[in-house]
């Protein structure tokens, strides 16, 4: 299967400092591809470099076969890519409805078809359409967050740390979504620290370390390889 | 009763300075909205709006010279931002205030320089400008024209700001900027817009208030432009419903307090009220407590 992105090389650094010092990451399409490692190995960095908010200092990103890199998030998000931010972000001063409007901000088409799907998706997000986002729970915004991008009717989504500070219940929930998300045609690059999940889902892993990739493979396989289960599973080495 | 028919005139003069006040607080409060900034330089621009009338009256007719004159001033408004504030964006916030304040001292100087800083005569407009009784009160037309005219346009901008796709991205805007990129809202048209409404609101405003006067001067703005000041910190800066009442209210009080005759204090009261506001309740009535997280 063809590559729907290509990121050769990337290096940005924040004032001086090299936070991702040349990775480069296949996604092919359709599937799951997810990026583990520690606080500070560049994972969020490269996920808003795609998504065009950081500016890398060199990087080839070729989407569909073609260059991304230098345009504006709008040409992005219209080309069809979309991040969840990490902290889901949503806007808590807009209701729920408002902020997936926000969501499909770009497209002059009817919505119709797709409040249906992110509601049949997240049916307590229908509940509370009318609630301002801001007075959701953590899992519930989570979901709008996720909502809302699919508003913009991506190829590709990318989530960064979407388990992040939700109940074990709740995270579950959420890795069944982006398995939904992906039977559905979409492919998605998945940012996670908890590297457990997001093994077990991913067809594809990369392992980032400052700033580079120490590590590629098969999700399941990495799952059971002893360097990450001791660095990232939690399990030490008899 | 009496006391009531006896200060008629004050009440109506009260409102109507109140909305002249308004439609100049909506400027500041939809700027600090978005860019968390004082726009210093707003007055100013109600002040521009008063010159360029000036000097279009004199050569242009009335149809000619209104349009005209909101046009420029909201071209000059939006240029202002682009110039001065864009570059500094993502400065620090006091850097920013700081243009501001040096565009304002541009603008008056620029003034003093046109005008030659004499008084310049404000044109009659003849049809705010005729003299009506209303509830046996002798009034000017647009006395009674400002509150009906302020409503109507905050009416259509409140509107504007809850049901239409350039309304939903500027609240989205005012509460995250890197996530509303994330949707595609381009962060510039949206502080474009908001600087553009202002600066209309402005012009409009300029048009109801010099008419009561007879003179434009460089220095013309800033006295209007600190009460609307006052006005949107009391009604809750950020809030446009806020700037609105607050600027209502004070209007209302100074007139009153003219009417009995304490004329000397009616600025010094508008200011002691910014005092007791920031002491007390700094968020203002309708403001929302300020909720930056980390």
């Amino acid at each position: 299967m063809s590559n729907i992105l290509e990121i050769k090389n990337l290096v940005v650094s924040y004032g001086g400092i090299e936070a991702v010092k040349g990775i480069s990451i296949d996604v092919p399409e359709g599937e799951i591809v997810t990026l583990i490692g520690a606080n500070g190995a560049g994972k969020s960095t490269t996920l808003k470099t795609i998504a065009g908010i950081v500016k890398p200092k060199t990087a080839s990103i070729i989407y569909k076969g073609h260059e991304i890199l230098g345009k504006s998030p709008d040409a992005i998000v219209s080309s069809g890519i979309t991040l969840v931010p990490e902290g889901r972000r949503v806007f808590a001063n807009l209701t729920v409805k408002e902020n997936l409007r926000v969501g499909a901000y770009l497209r002059k088409d009817s919505l119709d078809k797709d409040f249906e799907f992110v509601f049949e998706l997240f049916p307590r997000l229908k509940e509370r359409e009318w609630q301002l986002a801001g007075t959701l729970s953590g899992g519930e915004q989570q979901m709008l967050a996720v909502g809302r991008a699919l508003m913009s009717r991506p190829n590709l989504i990318m989530m960064d740390e979407p388990s992040l500070g939700l109940a074990p219940l709740v995270v579950k929930s959420i890795f069944d979504i982006i398995k939904t998300i992906n039977s559905q045609g979409i492919t998605v690059l998945l940012v996670e620290q908890n590297a457990n999940m997001a093994l077990q889902v991913a067809n594809t892993a990369y392992v980032l370390e400052t700033g580079t990739v120490s590590m590629t493979g098969i999700g399941r396989e990495l799952l059971s390889d002893e360097r990450i289960k001791e660095a990232y599973l939690g399990k030490t080495r008899k | 009763m009496n006391w009531i028919t006896q200060n008629l005139p004050y009440i109506f003069a009260g409102i109507s300075v109140g909305g002249q006040y308004a439609l100049i607080a909506i400027g500041y409060t939809m700027v600090y909205g978005i860019l968390r900034l004082i726009n210093f330089a707003h007055g100013d621009i109600f002040m521009v709006a008063g010159v360029i009338m000036v000097y279009a009256s004199a050569t242009m007719p009335m149809y000619v010279s209104i349009p005209l004159v909101i046009l420029t001033t909201v071209v000059i408004g939006v240029m202002i931002e682009k110039v001065a504030y864009k570059p500094l964006r993502s400065a620090p916030r006091m850097s920013i205030m700081i243009s501001a304040i040096g565009v304002s001292y541009l603008l008056q100087n620029l003034a003093l320089y046109i005008t030659g800083g004499l008084s310049q005569r404000y044109p009659t407009i003849p049809a705010i400008s005729k003299t009506v009784t209303f509830l046996g009160t002798t009034t000017k037309v647009v006395t009674l024209v400002t509150p009906v005219l302020t409503i109507l346009l905050v009416t259509m901008l409140v509107l504007l700001i809850k049901y239409t796709k350039i309304g939903i991205a500027m609240r989205a805007v005012s509460k995250d900027f890197e996530t509303s990129q994330l949707m595609g809202i381009r962060i510039n048209s949206v502080i474009s817009m908001t600087f553009l409404i202002g600066s209309f609101l402005a012009a409009v405003g300029s048009f109801l208030y010099f008419t009561n006067y007879t003179g434009v001067t460089p220095t013309a703005g800033a006295m209007p432009g600190l009460k609307a000041f006052v006005a949107a910190v009391f009604g809750g800066i950020g809030s446009i419903p806020g700037a609105v009442v607050g600027a209502f209210i004070i209007g209302i009080c100074e007139n009153i307090i003219k009417g009995v005759g304490w004329t000397t204090f009616s600025d010094a009261f508008t200011f002691a009220l910014l005092i007791i506001i920031l002491v007390f309740k700094p968020t203002g009535l309708f403001g929302e407590k300020s909720t930056d997280k980390v």
